[in-house]
C-alpha cells in the first residue's frame, strides 16, 4: 500500500490519454503499482463519474441537471445540447470532438444552468448560446 | 423594507484580497493566529479555547468541533491526520468553493491549528475533481505558505511540523461522507465505512483523523485571534457565530451571504435575497440541500440556528437555499431531487441502492399522471425505511425533502394522482 493517490493517478493517465479514458492496460499497470489487484482498480476505475473506461471525445460535457438548473431550464439546455451535437448521454459526436455527460451539482447555482466543458465552467446557459459556445470549444486547443 | 447587515467572518477576506497573495493574507492579520497558539498556547489550551467557543461543524451535521478535536487529541498514536473536507456536492452548494477561491490560507491556517491541537502533522485537502479553480488556489497557498516556512518542517522554529496535501475527488457526491472520502484518499471505491469506530479515533488509514468542512476551519483562525468569548457573543444559544448560505432559485438577488445565527429565514431571503422574483407569491423554501428540509411560507420566521430548525425538522445542512414560488410544482421537485439521489447512491447497501430508484420510478409515474393513490403510502413507508435502515447518511436523508413534501402539499400529490392533473401545468400529465 502507498500513500500516494491511486486516484490521482488514474487522473493523471486519463489526462494523456488523446480520447480522454482510461484503457485497460494502464489501469493494470497503475495496479500492479498500487500493489492492488487489477480487480479492485477496475472498480475504482468505474466508481467515478469523471473516470471512463470507454474512448471519449477530445472535449467533455459536463451539463447540471440538479434542482438550481433544473429551475433554471436546464432540460432546454440539454435538449440543445442533444440536438446540436446529435448525441444522446453518454455518446460521442462522429467526428470525435465532443462526449455529452450528465454531471451533479457543478457548484454554478448562482449561474444557472451550467454546465462545464473541460476545466472551463458555463454559466446563465441559455439555448441560443450553445451553437456558439461548442464553436468557440471547436475551435480551442485541447 | 429593513436591511439586514451581513456579519463577515468566515468571509472576512474574500472579496477583498488577492486569493493569491501570500502578503495580503498576512497583511490581514493571517496566520498571526497560527503565531499565536505556537508561542502562547499548549496544544491543550488550544482544544479548550475551540471547545469553549462552542463551534459547531458546518460540514451539515452540526458536531461540536472542539469535542472532535479532543477525541483526536487524546488518541494514543504515531501518527494522525487532519483532512479538510471540500468534496461540496450537495446541490445548491458552493459556499466552499467561494472559500477556496476567495481566501484559501484562512483554510490552510485552520488546519495547521487543528494539526498543532491534536498532535497530527499531516493534513489532506479533499476537493472535488470539477473544482479546478479552488485546486490552483489551493496549491498556490500551500506553495507560498512552505516558502514562507508557514508549513513544513519546524514551523516558525518551533519545533512543530506540518505538511498539507491536496487530493482530488473524481465525481462521487457520497465521497463527501466523511469515511468515504477517506476510503477516496485511500485510492478506493467512495464506499461508507461501518461507525462506529469514528473518525478521530480511527480515521484514515486507521489513524485518528479530524475531519471537518471547509467552513468549520476558515472559523479557526478568528476565534483564535479573537477568544472565544468573541466568538461566543455571535450567534445565539447552541448555535455559536455566523452561517454562510447559497441563495438561489426564484430570488432577486442570488449569491453568498453570512450571517449570525439566530437570523430568521425570512430576513435572508426577503431581505438579503430582495424577495421572491417577479413578485410572485412564495410556495417553499428547500432549506440545507436536497437532503435538508422543505420549509412552508408559514415557518418562515423561524430563526436559522439549530435548535430553532430541530423544531420544526430542519437544519441549517449544507448552507443552501433554494426559493420556490408559486409556479413550481412540488412533484416536480421532488422528482428531481430523487433523480439526483438514484444517481449518486453508491451502492453498498440495499435500502439506500433499492430505495432511490424506487423512490424515483413512484415519482416519475405519478408526474405522468399514472400514479396510484397507494404510491403516497408506498412512498412514505419506503421513506422511512429507508431513513432507518440505510447504511449511511446518504440513504438516511435522500427521503427528507421528499417526504416533507407529501406532508406539506399532499394535496398537490394528490391532484397529480386522482385528476391526472398538474395544477401548476408543469408535469406533462397525459
Ligand atoms: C452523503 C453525504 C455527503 C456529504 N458531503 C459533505 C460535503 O460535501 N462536505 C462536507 O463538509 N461534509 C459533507 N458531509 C458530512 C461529513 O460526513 C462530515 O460530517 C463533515 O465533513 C464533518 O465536518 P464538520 O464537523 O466540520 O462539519 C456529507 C455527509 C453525507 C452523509
Amino acid at each position: 500500500m502507498k500513500e500516494s493517490g491511486f486516484i490521482e493517478e488514474l487522473h493523471e493517465i486519463q489526462k494523456r490519454e488523446e480520447k480522454n479514458y482510461l484503457m485497460k492496460k494502464d489501469i493494470v499497470e497503475a495496479a500492479r503499482h498500487h500493489q492492488i489487484t487489477p480487480a479492485r482498480a477496475y472498480g475504482v476505475a468505474t466508481f467515478y463519474t469523471m473516470f471512463s473506461v470507454q474512448p471519449r471525445g477530445r472535449h467533455i460535457i459536463r451539463v447540471c441537471r440538479n434542482l438550481s438548473c433544473h429551475l433554471a431550464g436546464a432540460e432546454k439546455i440539454v435538449e440543445k445540447l442533444k440536438e446540436t451535437l446529435g448525441v444522446d448521454f453518454g455518446q460521442t459526436t462522429e467526428d470525435g470532438e465532443f462526449t455529452l455527460e450528465e454531471s451533479s451539482c457543478l457548484g454554478m447555482c448562482s449561474l444557472s444552468p451550467a454546465m462545464m466543458i473541460d476545466d472551463v465552467p458555463y454559466g446563465n446557459l441559455t439555448p441560443e448560446k450553445i451553437p456558439e459556445i461548442l464553436e468557440e470549444v471547436r475551435r480551442r486547443e485541447k | 423594507m429593513k436591511t439586514i447587515e451581513q456579519f463577515r467572518v468566515v468571509l472576512r477576506n474574500v472579496g477583498l484580497i488577492d486569493p493569491e497573495s501570500i502578503d495580503e493574507y498576512i497583511a490581514h492579520d493571517g496566520y498571526s493566529a497560527l503565531e499565536k497558539v505556537i508561542s502562547e498556547m499548549s496544544p491543550e489550551d488550544v482544544v479548550e479555547e475551540v471547545k469553549r467557543s462552542e463551534l459547531r461543524g458546518r460540514g451539515g451535521a452540526g458536531f461540536p468541533t472542539g469535542r472532535k478535536w479532543e477525541f483526536t487529541a487524546k488518541a494514543d498514536s504515531d501518527q494522525k491526520y487532519i483532512i479538510c473536507n471540500a468534496d461540496e456536492g450537495e446541490p445548491g452548494t458552493f459556499k466552499d468553493r467561494g472559500i477556496m477561491e476567495g481566501d484559501p490560507h484562512s483554510i490552510l491556517e485552520g488546519m495547521l491549528i487543528a494539526g498543532y491541537a491534536t498532535g497530527a502533522n499531516k493534513g489532506y485537502i479533499y476537493i472535488r475533481g470539477e473544482y479546478a479553480l479552488s485546486i490552483k488556489r489551493l496549491q498556490k497557498a500551500i506553495d507560498d505558505a512552505k516558502e514562507y516556512g508557514l508549513l513544513g518542517e519546524n514551523i516558525l522554529g518551533s519545533g512543530f511540523s506540518f505538511d498539507v496535501e491536496i487530493r482530488k475527488g473524481a465525481g462521487s457526491y457520497n465521497c463527501g461522507e466523511e469515511t468515504a472520502l477517506m476510503e477516496s484518499i485511500e485510492g478506493k471505491r467512495g464506499e461508507p465505512r461501518k461507525k462506529p469506530p469514528y473518525p478521530p479515533t480511527y480515521g484514515l488509514w486507521g489513524k485518528p483523523t479530524v475531519i471537518n468542512n471547509v467552513e468549520t476551519l476558515a472559523n479557526i483562525p478568528p476565534i483564535i485571534v479573537n477568544g472565544a468569548d468573541w466568538f461566543k457573543d455571535i450567534g445565539v444559544e447552541g448555535s455559536r457565530g455566523t452561517k454562510v448560505f447559497n441563495l438561489m432559485g426564484d430570488i432577486n438577488w442570488k449569491g453568498v451571504v453570512e450571517i449570525p445565527f439566530g437570523t430568521p429565514l425570512s430576513d435572508i431571503v426577503m431581505s438579503m435575497g430582495k424577495g421572491v422574483k417577479d413578485g410572485k407569491k412564495l410556495k417553499a423554501v428547500v432549506l440545507g440541500g436536497v437532503s435538508g428540509s422543505l420549509i412552508t411560507p408559514e415557518e418562515l420566521n423561524t430563526p436559522v440556528d439549530f435548535n430553532s430548525l430541530a423544531r420544526i425538522e430542519a437544519g441549517p445542512g449544507s448552507g443552501s437555499i433554494v426559493v420556490l414560488d408559486e409556479t413550481r410544482c412540488i412533484v416536480d421537485v421532488a422528482r428531481d431531487i430523487a433523480y439526483f439521489f438514484r444517481h449518486e447512491s453508491c451502492g453498498k447497501c440495499t435500502p439506500c441502492r433499492v430505495g432511490t430508484d424506487e423512490m424515483y420510478r413512484i415519482i416519475d409515474r405519478i408526474s405522468k399522471g399514472e400514479g396510484k393513490e397507494r404510491d403516497i403510502d408506498t412512498l412514505e413507508n419506503l421513506g422511512k425505511s429507508m431513513m432507518l435502515t440505510a447504511f449511511c447518511g446518504l440513504g438516511q436523508t435522500a427521503p427528507n425533502v421528499i417526504l416533507q413534501s407529501l406532508k406539506k402539499f399532499r394535496d398537490e400529490w394528490l391532484s397529480h394522482i386522482r385528476e391526472k392533473r398538474c395544477p401548476v401545468d408543469v408535469c406533462k400529465v397525459s
